[in-house]
């Protein structure tokens, strides 16, 4: 397993970006300032105790929601003056999401869950090869309440990258699972990582799961807090909590 | 100090004030027409039951020719009578100052001096005329009041041909004309036709009937048998001319009485039964919703010690509140309705004093109804909540459980995109819900077919009425029959452009012992201003000879073309003939028999004779003709026949369209409630899927049609059901409305579907205006947040 290291110019930059909430009379400040950059085909683990601001960065990024200043750029495109529309282009052909509760939509089958996705992109895999991908050949027929929370979160991985995404972004994937099939979903994305070669960033506050990481990012009151290489990664099957 | 579960009460229904004031309007609704029925239908009867009471109103009614007074003391001595009156009736025509059309009138005669002991009169003004003081009279005050007059006042009147100056002495009501009817009119017209009494001696000397009666009146004593004095009654009056005593269901005024509140009593109950059941099928749905997303809530509530019942009676608390509100809006607007509608009936139905009263009983019992539909709606949505335990409450929901269903056969699978079986499976994993809310929409569309064919189809039959049938613009009624050169004479008065003579003469027809009093009409075979119509409204021809008969009285009579009918002549030398069936025609309002006039002439066994005719006239001249009319001793009765549509036109606008108003008010917001409150309940319950989506990189427009997508099907299917049951409805109001007196077609326009179709749809556009709004506003990151 070899991988080249800040190969080539990064997917995401991002440059003093910062966000606030406003909760009545209280400014809650979720990010002060991050500057990061995130590189072709690599596995990130974002690190942070709960509250840090993880969750508002990776929706940054992902196009879910508004910066408050600073610039982020993909590629040569920047998110920060993207209007609506682009926004709405960008999620549908660019990143692939996975979120700790699965928003699968309940009234499709596994299969149907994946296709709503490789009907409304440009280049998708068929809803089977990406089923296939997280090991659910079996199961496409399932409805969601059918299936357990690991095979939910794994339908929930082939749909974020059955559209061939250059990024994924999972936001603590394991959180609602026990660390037997948190373990199962992790192997998925790390599989897909090799052999798609997608750029993934995963969320979590659980040190362990940074051991699979090529890169971990340590995030603590809105502000990266320290990026380091990890010279001696686990495969996911081998972690332990 | 509020306790904080009901704080938390109150702050749900805030959150919530949408659908709590779309389900508070459905449930105003159903109370604002059970209290408008109840309370109108609780005023009328009461007053009528009143004035009845104290004024002795007469049970049984007998006309006659003429019989001399001596008669009375037979008819005494007919058993179990309370009170028995003879008197004398006649028509009259009227001059009423400054008013130069015609005016028809009955005067009834008054013991010298007296009330009469049957039908007494309630004086509103003046007093009764004084003995031995000739013309003096009382009038009715419908007619003082369209004219103005007053005890003092003088009026012309031309008695049997004789013109008389009367002085008013007083104003009065009597039980016998709370809807005073002229002869033949459908509506009160007060300005030209009135009631008047006058002292029996100077009104019988006037009409020649000096020791003699025309008119018996009596009530009974309670327990008698009203069968057995009708019989008597006709066995003693028989010889005298009598058509048959009658009782108070035959009576005008008071048919038109009890039709009304027949009616009321009708929408007293099936309009409420139809919002309260789409208000508690609504409450039902908005519960289910709200324990749903307060499983974890309820939990907690349960953890910490709150007993299942008063877990169950917050939610209870919370439809019944909203039942509460809803209550409020409808006794309001149902009491200031009322308040409105007793000041119309007031107009067409004429008591002492109709006051209305608010009836805590009446309240109580549609707050009652309310809420018990409403638990009946709740109940099993919060047995449900309280008894799951707690700790299956904490943990979080399970994924809704799908199944596959008819469109995942390979042909669907091909047409069908995700969002569309979405929007499939939940609405057929809600069938239910989903059959519920079709049918919820779908009685709206009825009622708003319903208000529009009743209002089309008034105007239809108004149209038929007055431009097919009745072509003429004035009806003359001679006082005797005359020869039929009396016909062309009348083109020589001012401004006639056309006449043609009638011949009419009262029957009885029988057949197989049902009977039915009426008129038969000698016309013309094709007459020029009276339109004689097939089923299809074609004019036809009347046969050389046999009657031909209204459709409606031939069914009445459960004969068909080609029977026999008896046939009793009630004028001159009384006379039973057998006569065939002719053919029967068409006509939407009365009933009557129709016949060659030279081939009635033959049966009654007399010339060419006539006794009224019909005009085509100059509106410009009435003026000239109505002053020379007026001066013709010969004529007993004019009817003007545009003033008598417009009458009738100007009574649909002020009752029926009122009731439309309101009627189309209340479809309307039970198709907005139901429809807004299924695409909130939907939206709530996909906001997640929909975030999702929106995450996935579907545009706003693509999840918007998941959502209204769902809506649009629902109305979709909603709107033909509707036509259906509005079908029926209008069906079924038009069987129940159908009587002699008048017959509403049951044409359904194109106008009468797409109105219908039009509401609901608008109803659907203004709910999805509004969940589109939210759809606007709808935050992916916050939708996703929590589980
Ligand atoms: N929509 C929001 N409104 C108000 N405050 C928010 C919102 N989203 C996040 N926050 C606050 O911003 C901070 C960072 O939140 P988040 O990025 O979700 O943290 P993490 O994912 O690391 O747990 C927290 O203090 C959180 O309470
Ligand atoms: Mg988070």
């Amino acid at each position: 397993m070899r991988r080249q290291n800040n190969a080539g110019p990064p997917v995401f930059e991002v440059r003093g970006l910062t966000k606030t909430y406003t909760m009545g009379e209280v400014i809650i400040h979720a990010l002060r300032g991050v500057d990061m950059e995130l590189f072709a085909r690599e596995l990130v683990v974002l690190l942070g105790a709960s509250g840090s601001g993880k969750s508002t960065l990776l929706n940054i990024l992902g196009g879910l929601d508004s910066a408050g200043g600073g610039e982020v750029k993909y590629q040569d495109q920047s998110l920060t003056h993207a209007g609506e529309k682009a926004l709405t282009e960008y999620r549908r052909n660019h990143v692939g999401f996975v979120f700790q509760f699965y928003n699968l939509i309940s009234s499709l089958t596994a299969r149907e869950n994946v296709a709503i996705v490789t009907e409304i992109s440009n280049d998708p895999m068929t809803p089977e090869e990406a089923l296939a991908l997280v090991g659910l050949e079996d199961r496409m027929d399932h409805f969601p309440a059918q299936l357990s929370g690991g095979e939910q979160q794994r339908v929930a991985i082939a749909r974020a990258v059955a559209k061939r995404p250059l990024v994924l972004m999972c936001d603590e994937p394991t959180g609602a699972l026990d660390s037997r099939t948190g373990i199962r979903v992790l192997e998925a994305i790390e599989y897909i990582n090799e052999q798609l070669g997608t750029t993934t960033v995963v969320i979590t506050h659980n040190e362990v799961i940074s051991r699979m990481a090529h890169r971990i990012i340590r995030i603590s009151d809105g502000r990266i807090a320290r990026g380091e290489e990890n010279p001696s990664r686990l495969p996911a099957r081998d972690l332990k909590w | 100090m509020v306790r904080a579960i009901n704080r938390k009460l109150l702050r749900d229904l805030y959150a919530l004030k949408g659908q709590v004031a779309a389900i508070s309007v459905v449930v105003g609704s159903g109370i604002m027409v059970l209290i408008l029925a109840a309370t109108i239908l609780d005023s009328v009867s009461l007053s009528r039951d009143r004035f009845y009471h104290t004024h002795n109103f007469a049970h049984i009614f007998s006309n006659l020719t003429r019989a001399p007074e001596i008669v009375f003391q037979r008819l005494e001595e007919i058993p179990n009578i309370a009170a028995l009156e003879t008197r004398i009736q006649a028509q009259v025509r009227l001059a009423v100052p400054d008013f130069e059309e015609p005016v028809r009138g009955k005067i009834l005669s008054l013991p010298d001096g007296e009330q009469p002991l049957v039908n007494r009169l309630y004086l509103r003004l003046g007093d009764l005329p004084e003995p031995g003081k000739p013309g003096q009279v009382v009038i009715s005050e419908p007619l003082a009041e369209a004219h103005a007059l007053k005890p003092g006042d003088e009026l012309e009147a031309i008695i049997r041909g004789r013109l008389e100056t009367l002085t008013i002495t007083g104003v009065a009501l009597s039980p016998e004309f709370i809807y005073q009817l002229g002869h033949g009119d459908l509506i009160p017209d007060y300005e030209r036709y009135g009631i008047l009494w006058m002292n029996r001696r100077e009104l019988a000397a006037a009409y020649d009937m000096e020791g003699a009666f025309n008119s018996v009146v009596l009530t009974l004593q309670a327990g008698a048998n009203q069968e057995m004095i009708k019989d008597a009654l006709d066995e003693i009056l028989g010889p005298y001319g009598s058509v048959g005593a009658f009782s108070r269901e035959d009576q005008i005024s008071h048919r038109f009485l009890q039709d009304e509140l027949d009616q009321l009593r009708v929408m007293a109950i099936i309009l409420p039964a139809i919002f309260l059941g789409v208000a508690a099928f609504l409450l039902n749905v908005l519960i289910n919703r709200i324990i749903n997303t307060q499983r974890q809530q309820i939990a907690v509530l349960k953890a910490f010690g709150y007993a299942n019942s008063e877990i169950g009676l917050h939610y209870g608390f919370f439809a019944g509140l909203i039942v509460i509100i809803g209550s409020i809006l409808g006794v309001l607007f149902g009491l200031w309705a009322a308040g409105g509608l007793v000041g119309l009936y007031a107009e067409y139905f004429r008591f002492p004093e109709l006051s209305f009263r608010l009836q805590p009983e009446i309240v109580t019992l549609a707050v009652a109804i309310a809420l018990t539909a409403a638990m009946l709606g709740v109940f099993k949505a919060v047995a449900g909540a309280v008894r799951s335990p707690p700790a299956e409450a904490m943990r979080p929901p399970m994924p809704e459980r799908f199944s596959r269903g008819w469109f995942d056969l390979p042909f669907w699978n091909r047409i069908l995109d995700q969002p569309s079986r979405i929007i499939l499976r939940n609405l057929s994993r809600r069938r239910f819900k989903s059959l519920m809310s079709v049918l919820g929409i779908a009685l709206s569309g009825a009622l708003l077919l319903l208000g529009s064919y009743q209002f089309g189809s008034v105007n239809h039959m108004l149209d038929t009425q007055y431009r097919l049938v009745q072509k003429m613009d004035i009806h003359l009624v001679f006082t005797d029959i005359v020869p039929e050169r009396a016909g062309t004479e009348l083109l020589v008065l001012p401004g006639v452009h056309f006449a043609e003579a009638y011949r009419s003469v009262p029957v009885r027809i029988i057949h197989e012992r049902i009977d039915y009093r009426t008129s038969i009409m000698g016309m013309e075979k094709d007459p020029a201003l009276r339109g004689i119509l097939d089923q299809n409204h074609a004019p036809v021809s009347l046969p050389p000879e046999g009657l031909v008969l209204t459709g409606y009285l031939a069914e009445y009579l459960g004969a068909s073309p080609g029977d026999l009918l008896q046939v009793e002549i009630l004028e001159g030398h009384r006379m039973t003939l057998t006569m065939e069936l002719a053919g029967v025609v068409y006509e939407p309002i009365g009933v009557g028999a129709y016949m060659e006039r030279r081939a009635l002439n033959r049966i009654m066994r007399e010339g060419p004779a006539i006794s009224g005719a019909w005009l085509l006239t100059d509106q410009t001249r009435h003026h000239e003709l109505f002053q020379r009319l007026w001066e013709s001793p010969a004529i007993a009765g004019i009817g003007i026949i545009p003033r008598a549509e417009a009458n009738i036109r100007q009574y649909i606008e002020d009752t029926v369209l009122i009731f439309m108003g309101v009627l189309l008010i209340m479809a309307g917001s039970i198709a907005f409630a139901v429809i807004y409150n299924n695409a909130r309940i939907a939206f709530s319950e996909r906001e997640r899927e929909l975030a999702t989506l929106r995450v996935l990189g579907f545009t706003r427009v693509e999840i918007a049609w998941i959502l209204i997508g769902e809506i649009f099907i629902i109305t979709l299917a909603a709107i033909p059901l509707g036509w259906l049951l509005g079908t029926g409805f209008a069906y079924a109001v038009n069987q129940a409305i159908s009587t002699d007196l008048f017959r509403l077609p049951f044409v359904l326009d194109r106008e009468v579907f797409a109105f219908s179709a039009a509401g609901v749809l608008v109803a659907t556009l203004l709910s999805v205006g509004l969940i589109s709004r939210r759809l606007r506003r709808l935050n992916m990151v916050l939708a996703l947040k929590t589980e």
